[in-house]
This record gives structure tokens, sequence and C-alpha cells, in this order.
């Protein structure tokens, strides 16, 4: 073990006992602590909360590598991923929270008066959590097995058994307080890079500010230009505006109709407090989603800078485990005169990989057809790499590893609670023991969440082929289904049963079979015939709309549907229409 | 089948008061939306080769308001909307009593 693995145990190991003891301190006894943290959370601790249940592992290790390859156009993530809290402050949050109850299909199913809608939206917001959980574990394995060098289901393991303590413990309040703790870890795991890489380049202490000065973009750019490179601020290099623009907008609505996210705000005192804590949880998001474009621009830099023109001084051939023979690139960096070595243990996880295919004895970074020529570098790698490219101290390297594993780990607690309730609450106690007493109640939740950890670490350790689709089936089917029924049903007394269903059905179906249909080659591992032209198999049909942006139009299709279906049916009955005056209204109206 | 209440024809203060409450409401959120979608759709994506033709320091303006912009102002859009629904809710409370 190197200094960098004592420091990623201890950072850990100290963290994980942390989480651990803040489980224990947060034991419930009742359902509604176990659900909803007793209604008792206030604004700021929720606000923290939200962002780490929030940002994930996705958010913490791919996103800032994805826009550090798609340049300008890397801007949905961002503005998507963000927008959806405006959506969420103004539009849900406070009517959700008036309603009170614990869950999403509690609203949907009293709103619409209906089983059938409340059965339909349980089912969606666990197949919405599973998918997403699976790869929050996948996340905590490859975490693990690259910087403790165990494997990646062991790691998986270890997540299990903490995410298991103090959610099955505690439930939403051991998982709330214990993500209060996980944002702090995984923002400062962000700032320490992204500050010092900011100083190093551009001489800024504020990255936001860094991102800004003269000098870095203009340089990158005709970097860019010399490789054969669209230039890093060119928009509409990557993908069409309509592309864009419908990939923003899902991701949006997705994000305000998630259910984990929506639960959130069940758990604060009143709607006043919801308000509040969306502002805090948008502030405490906006901290690293304005920090990670910085990042992404200042880590291409050094990339490319470091990488090109690296002398290859030796060619090592390695058996792989897979039984493959894979070369290992030592690589010089001409001017300092000393190894590279980060390049050499990133090519060890297979994650980077050279080829000097011209044989000049040097590493060109130029573009190929849109791609390097002589290097294949998984995005993933930019954000933890980081750390070791800028030649920060060993510590810091295992401060981002302890963060990446609580933007994960919070991600699933929260996810993981919303299976446990859909099935233990929605489905199990609604339909089948509606006269279960508190004590079983409780029980049935906690053995439901203990499930729930069993199955996601399985798909952590054998992810079917769905998980990798996670950013288009969860975002793009909530903002199908969960937004237009829970929008409609605050915003339009007339909408009714009938509309409402069928609108949910035709965007869940709509969305599912566009995704599939597109993508089915990487769901079910199937190889695609290279001179298959058959209409129904292109890649994306709908004028160039992409799988992530196919939520968009669900959306709409939901929404028109709705609409009409709803007109030409009766109105809701009376007593929904109370509620909807109810929740509309602010706290402490006279009855 | 029952007929709803039709909220027109009860002409009471309370649900007028009601009525102004929700009415308030609502042009707020479409004045905080119609921000939102500018800074967004708008000079996030509709409009950033138009706006790139400006720059902020070293960056062109429609790729700030992508990458940075566009998230400064929605933090602040959530803020102004916690804090006027809260002012309006104490002027609807004090009108009750």
């Amino acid at each position: 073990m190197d200094a960098t693995n004592w420091w990623t145990f201890a950072f850990v190991g100290l963290t994980f006992v942390g989480y651990l003891w803040i489980g224990w301190r947060s034991r419930v006894r009742d359902s509604e602590g176990f659900y909803v943290a007793g209604h008792g959370v206030p604004a700021f601790a929720n606000g923290a909360a939200t962002a780490a249940d929030w940002m994930s592992a996705a958010s913490f290790i791919s996103m800032a590598g994805l826009i550090s390859f798609l340049g300008s156009d890397g801007s949905f993530y961002l503005m998507g991923w963000t927008g959806g809290y405006v959506l969420l402050a103004l539009l849900l949050a406070p009517y959700l929270r008036k309603f009170g109850q614990y869950t999403v299909p509690d609203f949907i199913g009293a709103r619409y008066a209906s089983e059938g809608a409340r059965v339909v939206a349980a089912i969606c917001a666990v197949f919405i959590s599973m998918t997403y959980v699976s790869g929050q574990m996948r996340g905590v394995g490859i975490v693990f097995s690259r910087f403790l060098e165990v494997e990646v289901w062991q790691g998986v393991v270890v997540g299990m058994v903490i995410v298991a303590f103090f959610a099955v413990l505690g439930g939403m309040k051991g998982i709330t307080w214990t993500q209060v703790a996980q944002f702090f870890v995984l923002i400062l795991a962000f700032l320490i890079p992204s500050v010092a890489l900011s100083r190093e380049l551009t001489g800024s202490f504020i990255p936001q500010l860094g991102f800004t000065r003269e000098g870095v973009a203009a340089a990158l750019n005709d970097l860019h230009r010399e490789l054969g490179f669209a230039e890093y601020t060119q928009a509409f290099a990557h993908r069409s505006q309509l592309d864009i623009l419908c990939i923003v907008f899902a991701l949006m609505a997705g994000t305000a109709g998630l259910p984990h996210v929506i639960v959130r705000f069940y758990t604060v005192k009143s709607v006043r407090a919801a308000r509040y804590s969306a502002a805090w949880a948008l502030f405490f998001i906006a901290i690293l989603y304005t920090t990670a474009p910085a990042l992404a621009m200042f880590a291409r830099w050094n990339l490319l800078e470091t990488l090109h023109g690296a002398q290859v001084s030796e060619v090592e051939e390695v058996i792989a485990d897979d039984g493959t023979t894979r070369k290992l690139y030592h690589l010089t960096d001409p001017e300092r005169g000393e190894a590279i070595e980060w390049a050499l243990s990133w090519q060890h996880t297979g994650l980077l990989s050279f080829d000097d295919a011209d044989g000049d004895g040097s590493i060109s970074m130029a573009s190929r057809d849109g791609v390097f020529a002589e290097t294949t570098v998984d995005p993933d790698i930019i954000v933890v790499s980081t750390p070791e490219i800028a030649r920060l101290p060993p510590w810091v390297v295992a401060l981002v590893a302890a963060g990446a594993l609580a933007a994960a780990l919070s991600t699933a607690a929260g996810l993981l609670l919303v299976i446990s309730s859909s099935i233990a609450h929605d489905l199990w106690v609604h339909f089948v023991d509606p006269d279960a007493s508190e004590e079983k109640r409780l029980r049935i939740g906690r053995r439901m969440i203990l499930l729930a950890v069993v199955v996601a670490g399985y798909f952590g350790i054998r992810p079917p082929g769905f998980v990798a689709q996670v950013v288009a089936f969860a975002f793009g089917l909530a903002a199908s289904t969960f937004f237009p029924a829970i929008l409609m049903g605050i915003f339009d007394k007339r909408m009714n049963r009938q509309g409402a269903v069928t609108g949910m059905i035709v965007g869940l179906l709509f969305t599912s079979f566009y995704i599939l249909g597109s993508r089915w080659d990487m769901i079910f591992h199937i190889e695609r015939p290279a001179d298959w032209i058959a209409p129904w198999y292109q890649t994306q049909w709908l004028m160039g709309i992409s799988p992530e942006g196919i939520g968009a139009v669900g959306a709409a299709l939901n929404w028109s549907l709705a609409m009409l279906i709803s007109r030409a049916t009766p109105p809701p009955p009376a007593q929904v229409i109370e509620l909807v005056e109810r929740i509309r209204l602010p706290e402490n109206a006279p009855a | 089948m029952p007929e709803p209440p039709d909220p027109d024809t009860d002409s009471s203060d309370r649900s007028e008061r009601e009525r102004s409450y929700w009415r308030a409401n609502m042009r707020l959120i479409m004045v905080l939306l119609a921000i939102w979608a500018l800074v967004s759709f708008g000079c996030g994506v509709l409009l950033i080769e138009w706006l790139n033709q400006w720059s902020l320091g070293g960056l062109p303006l429609g790729f700030w308001f992508a990458q940075q912009g566009s998230i400064y102002t929605f933090v602040v859009l959530i803020a102004v909307y916690a804090v006027l629904m809260d002012r309006l809710d104490r002027r609807h409370r004090r009108q009750q009593d």
C-alpha cells in the first residue's frame, strides 16, 4: 500500500464511522419517522440533504468528464439538472407539502381518486429508483476497486452494509441526517482539487472566476483547432439545437418529477419551510454545478497539454484479467523530463489506453473523425484523476475517493427509501393489509428497504443493460409520467382520473419504447449487424431527438392527451375539488 | 352526479380573498418562469450562437450563460419566490384576522 492507499483508507474509514454513528443516533420508532422523518427537518438541513440526495455518483464522478468531452454542448446537463429545481420550488414542492402524507403515489391516488393511478405511480417509482440506485452501487464498487485495490463486488458489499445500517434503523430520519454530513464531505472533496487547479492555471482561487479569466478558454480553443477538433466553446458541435432543447426540458421536468427528490420536501415542517429548503437545496447544488464546468475546461486543458507530445519510453505487454494482452505505455513528459505516472496507473484499470499508431515514438492528441487518434480516455476518469494530473498531495486524491463514496451512498439511500415506501406503504399496506398495526407497518418498511438493498447490490455487481441508460430512463419516465400528472393535479381543477391516467400510461409507454427501440442493442447486450438498415432500428428516429431528450416529447404527449380526454369526460368529484382548493391555500387558513 | 360548486357564484369575502391570493401567486409564478425560460432555453440554447459574439472575460457570453449564468439565475429565482410568497402569506393572514 502506498501513501494514497493509506489516506484513502483513513478518510473512507473515518467518514463511514461517522455515517454509522449518525444512523445509530437517528433511530426511529414509528412509520411517520420512517417515511418522512416525522415532518420535522429544518429548511437549511433539508436543503443540504436534498443536495446530497440529488448529487449522485454521476454528478460527482462523470458529469465534469462528460462536459469536458462535449464542450459547450455539455451545458444541457448543467441547465437541465439545476433548472428542474425552479419547477419543483414554484410548481410542486409547496403544494405537495401542504397535501402531506408520505409518497408521490399517495398524492396521485388521492387527487385522481383512483387505485389504478396509485398502482401505476408506485410501479413507475420503483422502476425509476431501481435503475438509478444500481448505478450508485456500481459507483461505490468502482471507487473501492480503484483506490483500495479490492474487487468491485467487495466494494459493493461494503457499501450495501453501510447503507442498510442507517436506512433500516433510521428510515428517512437516519437518511436525512447522514445526507447532511455526506453533503459536506462531497462538496469539500469536489472543491479542493478544483480550487487548486484553478489557482495553478488561472491564478484565481475561485474556479467560477478563474473560468472567465482571459487566456484559458482562448488557449484551449487554439489547441483544439491545432489538433483538428471543433472549438471547445463552439455551440452545437456534437448535438443539434433541437436535441439539446429537448434534453434540457426532459432533464428539468424529470428532475422535478423524480420521486426521491420530491419526497424530501415532505420531510420539512411547513409549506414555508418547503419553499426555503428548495432555495437552500439549489444553492448547495449550484456550488458543485458551477464549479464542474470550470473543472471540465481546466481538466481538458491539462489532459491535452500533458499527453500531447509525450514521449513513449517503453511499451510493456501484460496479460489482463480477461486473458487478453494489453499494451501498457510508459510515457515521459519531455519538458519536465520525468515519467507520467498517473497515465500508467490508469492504464491498469482499462479506462485509459494508448496506441502509437504512426510509430513516431510520441503520443499525439490530434483528432481522427472527432475522437483522439492515439488515445482512448473514459470520461469517468477526468474528475478522479485530476488531483494526480495536477500533482496534488495524496490526501487530496483520498478525499476525492471519500467524496465520490458520499455522493453515491447518499443518493442510494434516498432511492432505497422510495423503493421501500412504494412497495411497503403504497402497495402492501394499502392493498393487502390495510389494517396493519403501526408496529407491523414499520416492520414491513424495514424489511422492504433491506430487500431493496440486496437487489440493488446485485444489480451493482452484475449491472443489467438498462442501468447504463439511467439518464434516459429515469429522467425520461419521470418527465413523461409524474411531472405532468402532479402539475395538472395542482393547477388544473378540471383534470380528472380518465385524462391523467391515460396521459401517464401513454407517456410511460411512448418513452420506454422509444428508449428501448433506439438502445436495444446496449440494453440487451446484442451485437448490432453492421449492415442492418431497417427503419425501426435507427438510433434516433424522431427529428434526431436522442433517447435522453425524448421525455420532453413524452411529457407533451401526456399533457395534450390528458387535456383532450378530461374535457370530454365528466369533471372530478366534489371532494377532489376541495382537496385541490385546500392544497392551494396558505397554511393556518381557518378550515 | 352532483356538479362541483362553481367558485364564481360563491361571493363571500373569504373566497374572494382566497381567489386574489391564488391570482397573485399565479402572477408571480408566471413572471419567474418567464425569466427561467429566457435564461435557459433562450440565452443557453436558442440565442447561444448570437450571444457568443460578445464575451464575458475570456468566455463567449452565450457559453457563459449556458454553463454559469443560467444556474445563478435559477438560485435567485427560487429565493425570490420564497421571500415574496412569505410576504403574500403574511398579508393574507392579516386580512383574515
